[in-house]
C-alpha cells in the first residue's frame, strides 16, 4: 500500500487535516493528476466538460463530462481542500462515456477533468467556476 | 414644460439607412429636420420583416427623467468599445451634436439644462402610439419584450406586476423573456404566465430537480410567408444576483451549448433566427462571436441605448435602452432563409413630442387610480439632481446611504448597484412614487449587522469581479455596490481579489482594519430571512426629517486602471 503525504495526514488527523492542508493546493492537484496519469502527458480535445460559469450554489454545482473512447475519467476541484472528486470507470459495454454529478466548491476555482482513453493516452479539459457572494444584479 | 412647437428647431436623427455592413453615422443628415412625432417615427419601410424591441422598462408606465451613465467602464476586450463609451466620446463616436435631443437622450452631459428643454422621455402611452404607427405601416411586425418589465415602480410592487401585465397585454406583445419578473416568486410568475396571451421564453431556464428545460425555449412566428424563430434567453445569473430562494425550483445560467443546439434546431425550421436576450451587452457580444447562426440579438439587461446595431460576424446586436426611453424598430430583408440587409432606428420616446395613445393612457390612469394619493404625496424637495446610473455611487445612492447611516445608526451603509431608478430634477418634490421608483423590490428589508473589515473587502471584491471580470461570461451586469461612510480605491483592471485597496472609514478618516467589526446597514440582501424595515420607509423617514435634499460631490471612490 502506497500512501501519499496527504493521505497519511488525513489518516493521522482525521477531518481536521483537510482544513489545515500543509501542501499548497497546486501540489495537491499535481499529485492527484500524477496518481491518475502516472505522469503521462495530457492532450486537449476529445473531452467535453460542462460546468456553469458562475455557480448558483457552491454547495451543489452541476458538472458533466463526456469523453468518447474513455476507459476512465477523473474529476478534480483544484481549489478545494481535497481536490479529488470522483473517478468514473467505463467498461467495454458502456453505451456512452459520460458522467454527470454535483460537486461542492469551496471557492472560485478551476474544475479539471482528465480522461484515460482506450489507447492509453490522456486528455484534459478545464472550466473556471466562480463561487460568489451574490446580490446587486441590475 | 415645452410645447410640441418648441421642438421645431431641434433636430433628431432620421434613421441611418443601413444595409449589410454599411454602418454610417446615426444622424448627420437630420440637422434641419424637426422634432415632431412624424419625424420621430419617420422610417422608410425596408425588406419583409419588422421587429419592434422594448426592454428593461422597469414598470415605468409614465414618462421619466433618466440620466444615462457618466462612468461605464469596459474591461478586457470591451475597453473603450460601446457600450462602454460615454459623454463627449459617445457624441463624437456617433457624430452627434452636443446639446441636441440625441445628446440629451443618450448621454449624461448637461442633463438638467437639456432636460428642461426637451422634457421627460418614455411612457407606455407614448410607446403605444409608436407601436401602433409601426404596425399601421407593417401589420406583421413582431413586438418583443426583453424583460425587466413587471418590476420597478410602486404600483408594480403593490399589484405584484399586474399593472404592467395589463399594460403590456394591451400593447400586444408577441413574446418576452425575464429577469426581475422572478422576484415575485415562482407561484406568482406561474399565475401570470398561465394567463399570458403570448409565450414567456427562456431557453436557459431549467428545472433544478431534473435538470430539464422548464419553459418554452423559442417560438416560431410565420409572418407574410417568412418564418421567424425567436429564442428567449432569460437573465443567466438569476439565483445569484437576486434571491434564489424565491424561485428555488429553477436553475438558469448561460448554457451556451444549449443556445448553439437550439440555433441549429430552429435554423432548419425558420428563415430568420432572433435571440431575445437578457444576457447584457458584453455577454451578448461574446455569445454572438461563439454561437453561429443568430441573425439578430435583441439585447437587454445592461440598459445600454445604442443608435446603431453592433455587428459581430453575421449577427447584429440591437440595444434599446431602458425605462421606456427608446423603442427599436428593425426592418430586415430575408430572402431564401438568409438575412440580406437591415434598416434600424432607435426611436427616442420624447414624451412632449409624441402624443399619448388614448386607450393606453386610460389604462394607465385606471391602474394608478387606487394608489394615486399615496403615489403623489411629497416627502421632501431636492436641490440636487438625483440619479443612479453609473458604475459607482450616483446621487440617489448617496441619499439612500445617508438615510441608512442616519436612520439605522450605522458606520457603513451598503446599497445595491442596480441600474434602474428614474432621476429627479433639481427643484422637484420627491414624491413617494419617485422614492419607490429607486427602491421598490420584494426584498427591500434594510438589515443592520456587524461585518469585519475583511468581510467588507470580500464583498467589494466580489461585486467588483461581477462587474470588471475581463471575461464577459463571468459578469452579472449591475454596477458596483454603493457605499456610505466607506471610501476605497479600485483598480478595475487588476485580477480577481486584488482590485480593492485603501479602505477608509470616513467618519474618522482611519483605515478599515481587517479584523475589526463595523456596524453595517444595507438593503436588497439575497439571503432568506433578512430582517429590518423596508428601505423606502427608512428613506421616507429621513426625507421627512431633512425636508430639503442637497447632495455634495462624492469622492469616496478612487478609480484606477480604467
Amino acid at each position: 500500500m502506497k500512501l501519499s503525504r496527504r493521505e497519511t495526514l488525513v489518516l493521522g488527523l482525521g477531518g481536521l487535516a483537510a482544513l489545515t492542508l500543509p501542501l499548497p493546493a497546486t501540489a495537491a492537484v499535481d499529485e492527484a493528476i500524477a496518481a491518475f496519469t502516472g505522469g503521462a502527458p495530457l492532450g486537449d480535445g476529445g473531452i467535453t466538460l460542462t460546468a456553469p460559469e458562475i455557480a448558483e450554489n457552491g454547495n451543489t454545482v452541476p458538472v458533466a463530462v463526456s469523453a468518447p473512447g474513455a476507459v476512465a475519467i477523473t474529476l478534480l476541484a483544484s481549489g478545494n481542500p481535497v481536490p479529488g472528486v470522483a473517478t468514473f470507470a467505463f467498461g467495454p459495454a458502456a453505451g456512452s462515456r459520460m458522467a454527470a454529478t454535483r460537486i461542492r466548491l469551496a471557492k472560485t476555482q478551476d474544475v479539471i477533468a482528465i480522461a484515460k482513453l482506450e489507447n492509453g493516452s490522456f486528455v484534459q479539459a478545464k472550466a473556471t467556476v466562480k463561487v460568489t457572494i451574490g446580490g446587486c444584479g441590475g | 414644460m415645452i410645447s410640441r412647437r418648441e421642438f421645431l428647431q431641434a433636430s433628431l436623427a432620421a434613421s441611418a439607412i443601413l444595409t449589410g455592413a454599411g454602418l454610417g453615422p446615426w444622424s448627420r443628415l437630420a440637422a434641419q429636420q424637426r422634432l415632431t412625432q412624424d419625424q420621430l417615427l419617420a422610417f422608410p419601410d425596408f425588406g419583409n420583416v419588422t421587429l419592434i424591441h422594448v426592454t428593461d422598462i422597469h414598470a415605468q408606465l409614465r414618462p421619466v427623467w433618466f440620466r444615462e451613465p457618466e462612468i461605464n467602464l469596459g474591461v478586457g476586450e470591451a475597453k473603450g468599445r460601446v457600450p462602454h463609451v460615454t459623454g463627449a466620446d459617445f457624441l463624437k463616436l456617433y457624430g452627434l451634436t452636443p446639446g441636441s435631443p440625441e445628446a440629451y437622450a443618450l448621454t449624461h452631459q448637461d442633463f438638467v439644462a437639456l432636460g428642461r428643454a426637451y422634457g421627460r422621455m418614455g411612457g407606455l402611452d407614448r410607446i403605444a402610439t409608436v407601436v401602433k404607427a409601426i404596425r399601421a405601416a407593417r401589420p406583421d411586425a413582431l413586438l418583443l419584450d426583453g424583460g425587466d418589465t413587471w418590476h420597478g415602480s410602486m404600483t408594480s410592487l403593490l399589484t405584484k406586476g399586474q399593472d404592467m401585465v395589463n399594460a403590456m397585454n394591451a400593447l400586444g406583445v408577441d413574446a418576452m423573456t425575464s429577469h426581475w419578473e422572478w422576484t415575485y416568486g415562482t407561484r406568482r410568475v406561474h399565475d401570470i404566465v398561465d394567463a399570458l396571451p403570448f409565450p414567456f421564453l427562456g431557453a436557459n431556464i431549467f428545472d433544478v430537480e431534473w435538470d430539464e428545460p422548464a419553459f418554452a425555449p423559442y417560438e416560431i412566428f410565420e409572418r407574410a410567408g417568412t418564418r421567424i424563430a425567436v429564442i428567449g434567453q432569460a437573465f443567466p445569473y438569476m439565483p445569484i444576483a437576486n434571491p434564489g430562494w424565491m424561485f428555488p425550483e429553477y436553475s438558469f445560467g448561460l448554457r451556451e451549448e444549449r443556445m448553439a443546439q437550439l440555433v441549429d434546431e430552429v435554423r432548419a425550421k425558420a428563415d430568420l433566427v432572433v435571440c431575445l436576450s437578457h444576457n447584457g451587452f458584453d455577454v451578448d457580444r461574446k455569445m454572438a462571436a461563439r454561437v453561429r447562426g443568430i441573425d439578430v440579438i435583441l439585447s437587454g439587461h445592461t440598459h445600454d441605448a445604442l443608435p446603431e446595431p453592433v455587428l459581430v460576424g453575421q449577427t447584429i446586436i440591437v440595444a434599446s435602452g431602458s425605462h421606456g426611453k427608446f423603442v427599436s424598430r428593425v426592418d430586415l430583408d430575408v430572402q431564401a432563409g438568409r438575412m440580406t440587409g437591415f434598416r434600424h432606428r432607435l426611436i427616442p420616446i420624447f414624451a412632449d413630442a409624441i402624443a399619448p395613445d388614448p386607450d393606453m393612457a386610460a389604462l394607465i390612469d385606471a391602474e394608478r387610480a387606487p394608489f394615486k394619493a399615496r403615489l403623489e404625496e411629497e416627502l421632501a424637495t431636492t436641490e440636487s439632481l438625483l440619479y443612479r446610473r453609473g458604475n459607482f455611487n450616483g446621487t440617489w445612492d448617496d441619499l439612500i446611504c445617508q438615510a441608512i447611516l442616519s436612520e439605522r445608526d450605522a458606520q457603513i451603509a451598503l446599497s445595491p448597484g442596480v441600474r434602474w431608478g428614474p432621476s429627479v430634477m433639481p427643484g422637484e418634490a420627491i414624491t413617494r412614487e419617485a422614492l419607490m421608483g429607486a427602491t421598490s423590490m420584494t426584498y427591500g428589508q434594510c438589515y443592520r449587522t456587524e461585518m469585519t473589515g475583511d468581510r467588507l473587502r470580500e464583498v467589494l471584491e466580489d461585486v467588483a469581479d461581477n462587474l470588471f471580470n475581463a471575461d464577459p461570461y463571468y459578469q452579472q451586469g449591475g454596477d458596483m455596490v454603493r457605499t456610505g461612510g466607506l471610501g476605497y480605491r479600485i483598480d478595475v483592471s487588476a485580477p480577481m481579489g486584488a482590485r480593492i485597496s485603501d479602505m477608509v472609514l470616513q467618519s474618522t478618516g482611519e483605515p478599515i482594519e481587517p479584523a475589526r467589526s463595523y456596524v453595517v446597514a444595507g438593503w436588497a440582501s439575497v439571503n432568506e430571512g433578512t430582517e429590518g424595515p423596508q428601505i423606502w420607509d427608512v428613506v421616507e423617514s429621513h426625507l421627512k426629517k431633512i425636508g430639503t435634499v442637497r447632495i455634495a460631490p462624492n469622492d469616496s471612490v478612487v478609480i484606477a486602471g480604467a
